[in-house]
């Protein structure tokens, strides 16, 4: 592993999306525009409002990155570069690590601008530093990256790349505590729940928002995120395969 | 060391069918050998093979007396694939910066290459916008950064003009002269001609390997094309 080819694949990937300006458009002002209703839907119930907002802002990296990770890995791997590059003097590392320098470069940006938009603009509030919950969301995006990776190796088109949002994601949403406290969950949801990276990340940034100081519940919160990254990635980085059939 | 790259009786599965029936030969060093063969013949998984990103059933295959695949080879060889395997959102520059900071390789090779493979009026262009010649030179270009001692080459030439196709097979031969081993796959005979030997491959076995001359006088005709029909057809008798 070297610290040029990390970097050249970080900057190489950053090139390509800026070819695609429409894309980091959409990244950066969907997630505005989706608070924003969010803000509107709950105009008469303020406390709603604070209790969703600060997590669905911490949380929309992860769907972002994890849906654009997952599409340019499978062009990548159905290009041919793919095998170009490994048959180079390119540790799989640097590709990954690549990779994650340059989705979390564009998770800055978005969680910089939503947290602008939701702190500054709609009256969001949270109990610790808005700098903390851009960096629960830039490391939610590179979570997401991290699993956008791993499981674009089961998908052979874009179209069922697409199709591990519903699959894979949605659930995870709806499960997370997010829309119904996990206490107040059946039993065996509650079970599922534990086993799913969302519920972390949803809970870290849950405990955030709402205490002062952040306790030994928020930093294993923490280090599942950061664990499960790490998993994803050595799971990924076997899906690289310098040979094939 | 008797040959750059030695393959000794290489058998590869693909989908379950065998597509290469223990093949063996040897290519020479400093020459442009060419691999001739129908479409399906199993020239790309051949290719596939010296390169080392291919999974193999059986044989051995050396290349610069290492094993194919080896983490050294790596550097040593450039590999151009048929489809051109480039970014088609970067520019011609881009793409070859990207590789050539992977292999160490400053902007100066960048831009002699650019000019080496007649791009210099695109080198700002993004890639897709491109002809598919002109994506196959960008392709080409990736491969030779690192002037290489061993270039694979799988139909470097295809749907590019005459003149151009000329042009590049004068540049194998003075890399060749350099010292370089080139080993190029075509299913255009006439291609046949500009190689120092022929590796003739057909339905996954090898045919013949000879020189143009050498193929001439075994068959006895003077187009290429008519040798490799004479000789299949000798094969089936």
């Amino acid at each position: 592993m070297t610290r040029r080819a990390t970097a050249a694949t970080g900057l190489r990937v950053l090139q390509q999306l800026r070819r695609d300006p429409r894309t980091i458009a959409l990244i950066v002002v969907v997630p505005c525009v989706l608070v924003f209703l969010v803000d509107q839907l709950f105009a008469d119930r303020e406390q709603v409002f604070q209790q969703v907002g600060v997590p669905l802002l911490g949380l929309f990296p992860l769907v972002s990155m994890f849906l654009v990770t997952s599409i340019t890995m499978l062009r990548e791997r159905t290009s041919g570069t793919l095998e170009r590059l490994l048959a180079l003097p390119l540790a799989k590392l640097d590709l990954l690590l690549g990779y994650a320098i340059a989705f979390a470069a564009l998770a800055t940006l978005q969680g910089v601008v939503v947290s602008f938009v939701g702190f500054g603009l709609l009256g969001l509030e949270a109990e610790s530093p808005t700098a903390v919950i851009v960096l629960l969301a830039v490391a939610n995006a590179v979570l997401g990256m991290a699993l956008g990776l791993f499981l674009s190796a089961f998908a052979r088109t874009e179209f069922q790349a697409v199709q591990f949002m519903p699959a894979f994601i949605l659930p995870q949403i709806l499960l997370c505590g997010l829309l119904v406290p996990r206490e107040e969950m059946a039993e065996w949801l509650q079970w599922v729940s534990a086993l799913m990276p969302f519920t972390y990340a949803y809970d870290a940034l849950e405990r955030a928002a709402t205490g002062a100081t952040l306790g030994v519940r928020f930093w294993a919160d923490v280090a599942v995120v950061v664990g499960v990254t790490v998993l994803a990635l050595v799971l990924g980085a076997g899906t690289l395969r310098r040979r094939t059939p | 060391m008797t040959g750059a790259v030695e393959i000794r009786g290489l058998r590869v599965v693909r989908g379950g069918q065998e597509v290469l029936h223990g093949v063996s030969l040897d290519v020479e060093p400093g020459r442009v050998t060419g691999l001739l063969g129908p479409s399906g013949s199993g020239k790309t998984t051949l290719i596939r093979s010296v390169v080392g990103v291919q999974i193999v059933a059986a044989g051995d295959v050396t290349v610069l007396g290492l094993p194919a695949g080896s983490r050294e080879l790596r550097a040593r060889i450039g590999y151009m694939t048929q489809e051109p395997a480039v970014y088609r959102d970067l520019t011609v520059r881009e793409n070859l910066a990207y590789f050539g900071r992977i292999l160490g390789v400053g902007a100066g090779r960048v831009d002699e290459l650019v000019e080496r493979v007649g791009l210099v009026d695109e080198r700002d262009r993004v890639v897709g916008t491109l002809s598919g010649g002109q994506r196959a030179r960008v392709s080409l270009a990736t491969g030779l950064l690192n002037g290489p001692d061993l270039l694979v080459l799988d139909e470097p030439t295809v749907g590019l003009d005459p003149v151009l196709r000329r042009d590049l097979w004068d540049f194998f031969h003075e890399l060749a002269g350099a010292g370089t081993t080139l080993l190029v796959s075509s299913h255009v005979m006439d291609e046949a001609a500009r190689c120092d030997r022929l590796v003739l491959l057909r339905e996954g076995a090898v045919l013949a390997i000879a020189t143009p001359g050498e193929l001439r006088e075994l068959t006895g005709v003077d187009e290429l094309d008519a040798a490799f029909l004479r000789l299949v057809e000798g094969g089936e008798q």
